[in-house]
């Protein structure tokens, strides 16, 4: 008996009128937990009942545990006639099931029908008290951490960064089942959220398997998503990378809070020699040789041809940039080697994180991406029926139908696309794929898989434990003078994937880097920027004929390049109208409709240091002999240099001019360069892959030679930069500003366009869907404007074709105010300041150690006898510690204490195991945390209803996030059949999300949170059909509940924890600040 | 292209204070969107009438789903779909329970029935007010009234309890509520002088005063009935004006005490017994609801206006009501003092009110 759930019904307010006679309710709550139910009492005669029921006891299966969310039913009690339902509120547990998040859930929950909305809200408790289960054959993974977060979740740091891990699980679509037709809808997007909740529920636990299989603790990075296939299904699938955290102790992380610190400074002397050879004679480190002699035939033999030739090649390399050769070129080829014999491993060496700790990325290649077009009545093919002779064991949900897919369609279509996308990141000479995530697009039976990535080399410390610390001094040195080291092109120069002008970095000289860079990951936080950064968006529609099946499909895949052609021509045209020579957080989105298929890319554009100045843009006319048009184009000619010239001063690039001489390369022609690899395929495996570049053309030249280029540039032009004091970005933080202030508004907008079938052009389309775009921003800048100076991050698109005629628009976003005068400041001082900061912490760094190992002195009052001799030990080797990082961090600034940290951290799991290591920050972090929840529980207590942050971003400004509470995956469907009484299909939307958020904020305050980090709208279907005054909508969110406390609060907090800290420290252990 | 969906959700709830108002006077989207073009917006902010559009029925839609709660705002501080800072729904529920002084000049007093809500028409049209404005303001006193009508303790208090109101408007809604319950006639010509002020300063002192919470605040009946056993008693005041002899020595403690004093003391001294007459009179007759209900125009046909007439300064008619209510303390033939100071304390600072032009 692996776990006891309890549940407690306290009470109800609000509660709808349910007796129309005497205007009261008599309401009583059901409590259901997999087949288990309990009531309580009827309250009569009252709107606001107090139940105030005994503990009911559910004794389950972890596994259920992790698979059921907890069903609680409110309803009106009738004598005479049944019972009628008043709402329903589905709570996840799962939160409750690993030791450093929640303990318990308590609060008010909305009561949610599914076609009256929410009716009322209910105070409910529940507790879990867990039994440990020693079984190694056990089928579930509580424990097991799951993050929305696309980035080291910020109070916990990487030990180990283990990869890629994929699950799908499909059903039967209770909304297609035969039984669907004699129930009520109420009754069917029940059964419909129930089941998803379920799916998710199970495909959570599988995962989680997968992670604890990895040795990994948690999963980054998580992102769960579900295909309506319609009748041929309903697919839950979720990718994540699995990851070893590790809490950081303090609240206060820029402290490397270790308990005991000096322990591990032993380990931290680089002796590694970088040079390959070392590694057949002689590894330094033990671990390091078992990481090799755990596979080295694998490892050595499995080498891929690319490494091999760049093996041979890099000194070639080096021949033209003197010093680069000599330390780059080998060391390059060592970490390619080592990387690779992590990463070979794996099946998929993809990671859907786009941030990462300092280090990690070594080179960025650039977007790799594929798409597919399935069919998925295929499914059911006497073909793909034999598949499923080779199934793993896959258990079934509630509805026992042996017609359901096995999901192993799915998978292998999803192999196939990784498998091109990792052969397409091989290409760029990359290992690994981040940044990387997946999407369908479906219609009818058609539908459309897309992956897309960023090819990178990793840094492979990080990925493999007890892999070469050496490798870590090699390439501080290689990189850290510059900060440029991710622009440096992975792939060997002379043999080139595609036509690419590369230069010499502008940065250190020393390194190639191309013209122009693609990324799907955010701005490094290292990275050198000019300016400000801005969105940038490629859109695009063309026009389909309808088809059914296999001619539908074909269709489709025969447009699919073009579009794609078309998007990334467009995005290059922009960023260069911009001025800029960098995209960030690319995400391209191809929607299928009936009769059209939809492009649109977003991106962040910036202006990288180390890259080259983009060229500007070249109008070529056809007819040269006619002078007017001459005219005209030399007239068009300016306005864009005039947009150029204007759009650098509103972004603030100015980059130093460098001359010819000191580059030491020909300056750079402008020149139309791809560094999208892709491909599609129908269901076959025919790889295409498409060259993107211009040919041969040397610069980049418009040809304006019918009236659709004339188009084309005009749309170019017709993009409005945001309103003064705006800015607007899609990736984590607007790259140029740094000094946010703490407000933030979340929202989300939606917009639906009926397009008039008459005159349906490509161009009508194209101009239809821009304006959409277009006056969407526009909207969104006028409604926030009472928060200017602000910028919209992480703004995200996403398109889809419910209809015919409609486009359905949906933004999600947050607005954060910044400082301005600060910001400007830091701009112009931005280097000075690294510059200081990197003094700074070299001072710190050097005073580290010695007050650590006090600190870990005192904070163990009875030190066992050997950790005290290691402590001894450890002493005497600081110096030499200490020496060692001093010279390899001198110009490293901001990364020195993370760096640190890591690096202990390692020490101490290769010394203590990670177990020990986890129980000491255990008992360290519940008075920590008591202390903040009591904190930051008065601003809570002054209103009624808590406040709930929500943000897309990974952080809240201004704020330290102290506690992450569980994942937030929730599901809902709204039905009505009185649109127009309630306001029409905006009203119905509009007071659907507002309730979507409502239950979000509940279910995180339950929890003890006060905000959800990497919040997104991952889906929000809507269907309308006016003439039967019908509407359904169904949405899916997900994000981490987490507790943050105001770096205000926080200053007073710590000036006080002194005290805290002796009173605590006598009887157990310390709490580290 | 035609915008079939187009909608805002915040996590905090955005309110426009401009298009709040505007929603408040009942102007429709397309009234509002040209008032706000009107203000200059669009060149402050560079934005389209498209925009605008899409904003301001954002914007109402909002507010027509905050309606519901803000009919019980205790329900907008609890409720969990709108994430509303907590000055932004005092500001919300403020200004929603606002009226418009020429609103309740017109329904002042008046049974809040039916059939005062078909009158809305007219009011609309004579008042320049919306329609839909008038009916939010009419619905506010109602339900207001429906919620506080059988409740104990004092009016205010529960006022403010229960629709969250500043002090200012919690009072001014006691004023309405107590109105509309004693059915005071506020509509005749004589009275159209008056300031929906004026009555609500009235009101205070009189619920202050007059009422059964005046006496004890544990009584059922609180602060929304007049006291029935003071206004019955009310009769036995009759006496100084009945009563020749005490009608004199009245007059002439005033006359001694005045004299000199007052500038139009020879006017005060003809119309002593006419004013004395109809003061006392008013209070004999507020055992009859008519009565009760033309307690204001009694007052400023008996006293407000004959005293005008003569031109009295404010000063004056102060001094002249201060020393005709202090004189009866020494009339020693009269015995009801304390019933005297409760009428005529109140009636002295309602009349002093009433006095203007």
């Amino acid at each position: 008996m692996p776990g006891k759930l309890k549940v407690k019904i306290v009470a109800g307010r609000h509660l709808p009128v349910m007796d129309r006679a005497s205007d009261l309710t008599d309401a009583f709550v059901e409590v259901k937990f997999g087949n288990t139910t309990f009531k309580t009492d009827v309250y009569l005669k009252s709107l606001n009942p107090q139940w105030n029921s005994e503990w009911f006891k559910f004794e389950v299966d972890d596994e259920d545990l992790q698979d059921e969310p907890l069903q609680i039913t409110v309803l009106d009690h009738d004598t005479y006639s049944a019972n009628d339902a008043i709402g329903k509120v589905y709570i996840d547990i799962d939160p409750l099931l690993y030791s450093e998040a929640a303990t318990v859930i308590s609060g008010w929950f909305p009561i949610y029908d599914t076609i009256h909305g929410i009716r009322g809200e209910i105070n409910v408790v529940v507790k879990v008290d867990l039994f440990n289960d020693l079984n190694r054959f056990r089928q579930s993974s509580c424990g097991v951490k799951f993050f929305c977060t696309t980035s080291i979740p910020k109070c916990y740091r990487a030990v180990i960064i283990h990869g890629f891990v994929e699950e799908l699980v499909v059903n039967e679509d209770p909304e297609y089942q035969w039984i669907d037709r004699i129930r009520t809808p109420r009754a069917s997007n029940e059964a419909r959220q129930r089941l998803i909740s379920l799916m998710s529920g199970e495909l959570q636990r599988k995962i989680g398997l997968k992670v604890l299989e990895m040795r990994g603790n948690a999963v980054v990075g998580y992102l769960q998503c579900f295909d309506l296939e319609g009748e041929s299904g309903l697919v839950v699938r979720a990718i994540g990378t699995a990851c070893t955290l590790d809490k950081l102790s303090s609240p206060a992380a820029f402290l490397p809070a270790c308990n005991s610190p000096s322990k591990e400074m032993k380990e931290i002397p680089f002796n590694e020699d970088p040079n390959p050879n070392t590694h057949s004679s002689g590894p330094s480190t033990p671990l390091k040789n078992q990481t090799y002699s755990f596979s080295p035939s694998k490892s050595y033999s499995r080498q891929s041809s690319s490494s091999d030739t760049d093996l041979s090649l890099t000194p070639k390399t080096g021949m033209g940039s003197g010093s680069a050769g000599k330390e780059g070129g080998p060391f390059k080829a060592l970490l390619r080697q080592q990387t690779q014999s992590a990463l070979e491993q794996r099946e998929f060496p993809f990671f859907t994180l786009t941030a990462f700790p300092p280090g990690f990325l070594v080179h960025v290649g650039g977007v790799v991406s594929a798409r597919s077009v399935k069919l998925l009545d295929r499914i059911h093919n006497p073909a793909f029926v034999g598949i499923m002779g080779n199934t793993r064991s896959y258990k079934l949900l509630d509805w026992n139908s042996f017609n359901s897919d096995e999901p192993e369609t799915r998978d292998a279509w999803w192999a196939e696309i990784r498998q091109e996308i990792k052969s397409h990141a091989k290409a760029l000479g990359c290992h690994a794929v981040v940044g990387y995530s997946e999407s369908t697009s479906i219609c009818e039976e058609v539908c459309i898989l897309s992956a897309s990535g960023t090819a990178a080399v990793l840094n492979p410390r990080f990925l493999q434990d007890g892999t070469v610390e050496g490798c870590l001094e090699q390439r501080l040195e290689e990189n850290l003078p510059t900060r440029c080291g991710f622009c440096h092109i992975p792939y060997d120069e002379l043999n080139m994937p595609f036509p690419a002008h590369l230069t010499y970095c502008y940065n250190c000289r020393k390194q190639k880097v191309p013209d122009v860079l693609f990324t799907t990951i955010d701005l490094p936080t290292d990275a050198t920027v000019i300016g400000k950064g801005c969105l940038i968006q490629a859109r695009l529609c063309r026009l389909k004929k309808k088809a059914q099946a296999e001619a539908n499909a074909t269709a489709i895949s025969n447009l699919l390049p073009f579009m794609e052609y078309e998007v990334h021509t467009q995005l290059m045209n922009k960023l260069k109208l911009k001025g800029m020579n960098a995209l960030f957080g690319l995400r391209i989105q191809i929607t299928v409709g009936e009769n059209m298929l939809m492009g649109l890319a977003s991106a962040t554009g910036v202006y990288l240091a180390a890259l080259p100045t983009p060229g500007g843009i070249q109008i070529a006319g056809k007819t040269p002999n006619d002078g007017s048009y001459e005219q005209h184009i030399s007239h068009m000619q300016k306005k864009i240099n005039d947009t150029i010239a204007k759009n650098k001063e509103l972004y603030e690039i100015s980059p130093p001019e460098i001359s010819e001489e000191i580059i030491g390369s020909p300056i750079p022609e402008p020149r139309q360069r791809s560094r999208l690899l892709r491909s599609q395929s129908e269901s076959s495996d025919e790889v295409t892959e498409l060259d993107l570049s211009h040919g041969k053309k040397d610069a980049f030249v418009l040809e304006i030679d019918d009236t659709d280029a004339m188009e084309d540039v005009h749309s170019l032009l017709t993009d409005v930069p945001p309103p003064s004091g705006f800015y607007s970005c899609n990736t984590e933080i607007m790259p140029g500003i740094n000094n946010w202030t703490s407000e933030i508004q979340m929202f989300t907008s939606v917009r639906v366009i009926r397009l008039s079938s008459l005159n349906l052009t490509n161009q009508a389309l194209n101009k239809n869907f821009n304006d959409l775009c277009e006056n969407l921003l526009k909207s969104l800048y006028f409604k926030l404007r009472s928060m200017i100076p602000c910028c919209l991050c992480h703004v995200n698109f996403t398109v889809s074709l419910p209809e015919d005629e409609l486009i359905q628009v949906t933004v999600t976003a947050v607005a954060i105010t910044f400082d301005k005068n600060q910001a400007l400041q830091t701009t112009k001082t931005h280097v000075e300041k690294s510059l200081q900061r990197a003094s700074t912490d070299n001072e710190e760094l050097l005073q580290f150690p010695l007050e650590l190992c006090s600190d870990s002195l005192s904070s163990h009052p009875l030190p066992p006898a050997k950790e005290h001799l290691e402590s001894a030990s450890s002493n005497s080797g600081i110096p030499a510690a200490q020496r060692a990082t001093s010279v390899d961090y001198s110009s490293f600034a901001d990364r020195c204490s993370s760096w640190i940290e890591l690096i202990k951290l390692k020490a101490q799991t290769i010394r203590r195991g990670s177990i020990k290591t986890t129980v000491t920050v255990e008992k360290a972090s519940p008075v920590g945390d008591g202390n903040f929840r009591n904190r930051s529980a008065p601003p809570c207590a002054n209103s009624t209803v808590g406040v709930v942050k929500m943000t897309p971003l990974s952080f809240i400004p201004g704020a330290k996030i102290t506690k992450y509470l569980g994942i937030i995956n929730m599901f809902f469907i709204r039905e009505t059949t009185s649109l127009r009484e309630e306001g029409g299909v905006s009203g119905f939307l509009h007071a659907f999300i507002a309730e979507v958020f409502a239950m979000v904020r509940a279910h995180v305050a339950a929890l003890g949170g006060n905000a959800v980090v990497s919040y997104i709208m991952k889906q929000c279907v809507f269907m309308e059909n006016p003439n039967k005054n019908q509407a359904q909508c169904l949405i899916n969110v997900s994000g981490d509940a987490v507790v943050f406390v105001r770096e205000s609060d926080l200053e007073v907090v710590s000036t006080q924890q002194p005290t805290a800290n002796c009173q605590s420290s006598c009887t157990e252990g310390e709490v580290t600040t | 292209m035609t915008s079939e969906l187009d909608i805002f959700v915040g996590n905090t709830t955005l309110i426009d204070e401009d298009v709040y108002r505007l929603w408040l006077d009942g102007y429709s989207v397309t009234d509002a969107v040209a008032l706000r073009v009107r203000s200059g917006i669009l060149e402050q902010t560079g934005a389209t009438a498209a925009v605008l559009q899409s904003d301001t029925m954002d914007h109402y839609r909002t507010f027509h789903m905050l309606e519901r709660l803000l009919h019980a705002p205790p329900k907008l501080l609890h409720q969990l779909i709108f994430q509303i800072p907590p000055s932004r729904q005092a500001l919300l529920i403020e200004r929603y329970y606002a009226f418009d002084e020429a609103f309740v000049r017109e329904v002042l007093g008046k049974k809040l029935s039916k059939g005062t809500k078909k009158d809305l028409d007219d009011i609309s049209t004579k008042t320049g007010i919306t329609l839909k404005s008038c009916r939010r303001q009419f619905d506010n006193f109602k339900r207001v009234f429906k919620v506080v009508e059988e409740m104990r303790g004092s009016l205010v208090d529960n006022i403010q309890q229960h629709f969250l109101l500043s002090d200012r408007l919690a009072r001014d809604y006691a004023a309405i509520v107590f109105f509309a319950n004693n059915r005071f006639e506020t509509g005749k010509k004589k009275l159209q002088y008056l300031s929906f002020g004026d009555f609500a300063f009235c009101a205070e002192l009189m619920i202050q005063n007059w009422t059964l919470g005046a006496v004890d605040s544990q009584m059922d009946d609180m602060d929304m009935d007049l006291d029935k056993e003071f206004l019955q008693d009310l009769k036995e005041l009759k006496v100084l004006v009945a009563d020749k002899d005490l009608l004199d020595l009245h007059k002439s403690l005033v006359c001694t005490a005045l004299r000199g004093k007052l500038g139009v003391f020879s006017e005060m001294e003809a119309n002593f017994k006419n004013l004395s007459r109809g003061l006392v009179n008013v209070a004999a007759k507020l055992t009859h609801n008519k009565d009760v209900r033309d307690l204001f125009v009694d007052l400023v046909e008996k006293f407000v206006e004959p005293c005008r007439s003569d031109h009295w300064p404010l000063s004056d008619v102060r001094f002249f009501l201060n020393q005709y209510s202090a004189s009866v303390h020494s009339l020693d033939g009269f015995r009801h003092q304390t019933l005297w100071d409760r009428y005529m304390g109140t009636l002295r600072g309602c009349l002093l009110r009433l006095y203007h032009d």
